[in-house]
């Protein structure tokens, strides 16, 4: 009976030798040395010449969060966030609309979906296009009377507007993925609570208002958590429409993009140490914001 | 009923109708626009890939013209296929995702079982240590991981870009899920019959969640393809082993940067994707519906 046990646990083990052995050592063997690391000094010299990290405790810490650039970086993320809202909004909205029973409604929900598949480097390709001084942007702008031939001008090249058109790629690349996941919800409230309420006389506006939101109030949190941490974490975007320089004058340099450039994005400067110590503080933000937003959920579960 | 009353229902029923069919005219005139906003860019680069710029007075930005090309050509196609080496980064993207997709199935597959079927010392650890990777803070792996690729030799290699992205909580989880489902006598049955446990793996459980390998596959698949940060960094030393994803902004900020190439490749890049997306859109859909529902 014993060998048997003995056994079965070494098949179990057996079975998830590669999984262990590859998480381990990409996945959880980096987060810790990668933490250590944000208490060290590591330069590429260092690197190069073989010599290993050297202890200096909280001194990462502190330049990091002294350094303007940092800074500008974490101010940057946290403006990014105000893509959440918008796009839980929208989503939600167009969520509702392709859930009516009409015809063609699975057209629509597969071509709102279509952005979600295309790679972060295409949407990079093709939304320049549209963002350039004489691209579609501008154009359409100029066809509706809202600017004129001499207020075009590059939307990514303008301090003022370049976080917001690559937050205007996030939002495209994103609504269809939380469409989808709004429609899962919304097929699980029952028709027959929307016909009574539209038997009592509610407006298509009250019904969404006092059925759909505060029902799906779970699916609200639950994507609203997604899309928060995935904004705090935002690199792709700006590494691809800026080239990882974060310009127009460090308008679209964002907390994560610090991280890259202090390793592996500029490697003539790495200093390995400052980049786990930047990656440390993102990930506590990160972790805050997530546990604030399961809070909510669990005080929202509470009052049932 | 008087004839009046009938009368007053008949129009009331007119108005009805007329703000039903109001409301549904409506709907569909936003649902195009939206439509609008979500294809307009491929719509776009496919004008583009196909416009022939040695005709005369060609540009991109000439609207409306530009959207709908008076001269048509395939040209731009071979052009960047022959000219631009396309065909090299295709294959480097088919390679990585290939390998990434297999690499993903074979290891959640074999993980997940012990995890849903089998009673051992350290299950709860294990499993708990996989969920942690859910919240660990991975900002700063990428780091660790180019240095312990380089200690390894595989920093610039195919090996390097796949191995580390290949076993994933996602994964685990969703072949995990696919096993609880799937009712216990038939393992017993199998058990009594003397099967060993991978053979019951091999002939009973993996047979019966082909959905969830499938959905697990396509998932990966797009993932890998699309990939982008990950690529670029683990190839930061080996620029011939690139996928698309990271060469066609290379191609981009090429001194022949030519925007008809450029929309030719990304043309190239996206059919394959789109392809699969359209026949697997309902595993898609579903696989998202299933993460909310848990």
């Amino acid at each position: 009976m014993k060998r048997q046990a003995l056994t079965a646990t070494l098949i179990a083990y057996a079975f998830l030798a590669p999984a262990l052995v590859l998480m381990g050592l990409f996945t959880f063997y980096p987060v810790f040395y990668g933490s250590y690391l944000g208490f060290t000094d590591y330069t590429v010299a260092d690197l190069a010449s073989g010599e290993g990290p050297r202890w200096v405790g909280l001194k990462n810490l502190q330049f990091v969060l002294g350094d303007p650039l940092f800074q500008t970086g974490i101010l940057n993320s946290l403006k990014y966030l105000l893509v959440v809202p918008l796009l839980q909004i929208a989503s939600l909205a167009v969520a509702v609309l392709v859930n009516q029973k009409l015809p063609l409604m699975a057209f629509f929900r597969v071509g709102y979906y279509i952005p979600v598949v295309t790679s972060i480097s295409l949407a990079a390709v093709m939304w320049e296009w549209i963002f350039q001084k004489e691209g579609f942007l501008n154009w359409s702008l100029q066809l509706l009377n809202l600017i004129n031939a001499e207020g075009r001008f590059n939307w990514l090249l303008n301090e003022h507007t370049a976080l917001w058109a690559i937050m205007l790629v996030t939002f495209w690349r994103g609504f269809g993925y939380y469409m989808v996941l709004y429609l899962a919800g919304l097929q699980s409230i029952p028709a027959e609570l929307e016909e009574a309420a539209t038997l009592d006389g509610a407006t298509a506006w009250q019904r969404f208002w006092l059925i759909i939101v505060p029902l799906m109030r779970p699916t609200l949190l639950l994507c609203s958590l997604l899309s928060t941490i995935a904004a705090i974490r935002v690199l792709e975007e700006i590494i691809v429409f800026t080239g990882g320089s974060g310009g127009p004058l460090n308008s679209t340099y964002t907390a994560l993009l610090y991280v890259y450039n202090k390793s592996w994005g500029n490697m003539l400067n790495a200093n390995f140490g400052v980049a786990g110590a930047a990656g440390l503080l993102i990930a506590l933000v990160g972790f805050a914001l997530s546990y604030i937003n399961f809070r909510l959920t669990r005080e929202e579960r509470g009052e049932r | 009923m008087s004839p009046v009353q009938t009368q007053e229902a008949a129009r009331m029923r007119a108005k009805a109708a007329l703000r039903k069919g109001l409301r549904i005219s409506l709907s569909y005139a936003l649902m195009l626009v939206i439509l609008g906003f979500a294809i307009f860019p491929f719509l776009w680069t496919l004008a583009i890939s196909i416009t022939d710029k040695q005709a005369s007075g060609i540009s991109i930005y000439d609207f409306p013209k530009s959207l709908f090309p008076p001269a048509v050509t395939l040209g731009n196609f071979f052009e960047v296929i022959t000219k631009l080496n396309l065909g090299k980064y295709f294959l480097n993207s088919v390679i990585i995702t290939a390998l990434t997709v297999v690499g993903t199935l074979v290891v959640s597959a074999l993980a997940a079982y012990p995890l849903a079927r089998l009673q051992f010392p350290g299950r709860g650890l294990i499993f708990g240590a996989i969920v942690a990777t859910l919240v660990l803070p991975t900002e700063i792996a990428f780091i660790v991981n180019v240095l312990t690729l380089r200690d390894l030799g595989l920093l610039g290699t195919y090996a390097g870009v796949v191995l580390p992205i290949i076993a994933t909580a996602f994964g685990i989880f969703l072949m995990r899920q696919a096993y609880l489902a799937i009712p216990g006598t038939l393992m017993e049955a199998a058990r009594i019959d003397g099967a060993s446990e991978l053979q019951i793996l091999w002939r009973v459980m993996i047979p019966l969640s082909v959905p969830s390998l499938t959905a697990l596959g396509i998932f990966t698949l797009v993932g890998t393809w699309n990939a982008f940060f990950w690529p670029s960094v683990a190839l930061l030393t080996n620029d011939d082993l690139l996928p698309m994803s990271v060469a066609i902004l290379k191609l981009k900020g090429q001194f022949n940067y030519d925007v008809f190439n450029v929309a030719a490749g990304a043309m190239i890049m996206m059919i394959p994707v789109l392809v699969v997306f359209f026949l697997a859109q309902r595993f898609f859909m579903r696989g998202l519906e299933g993460a909310v529902k848990g």
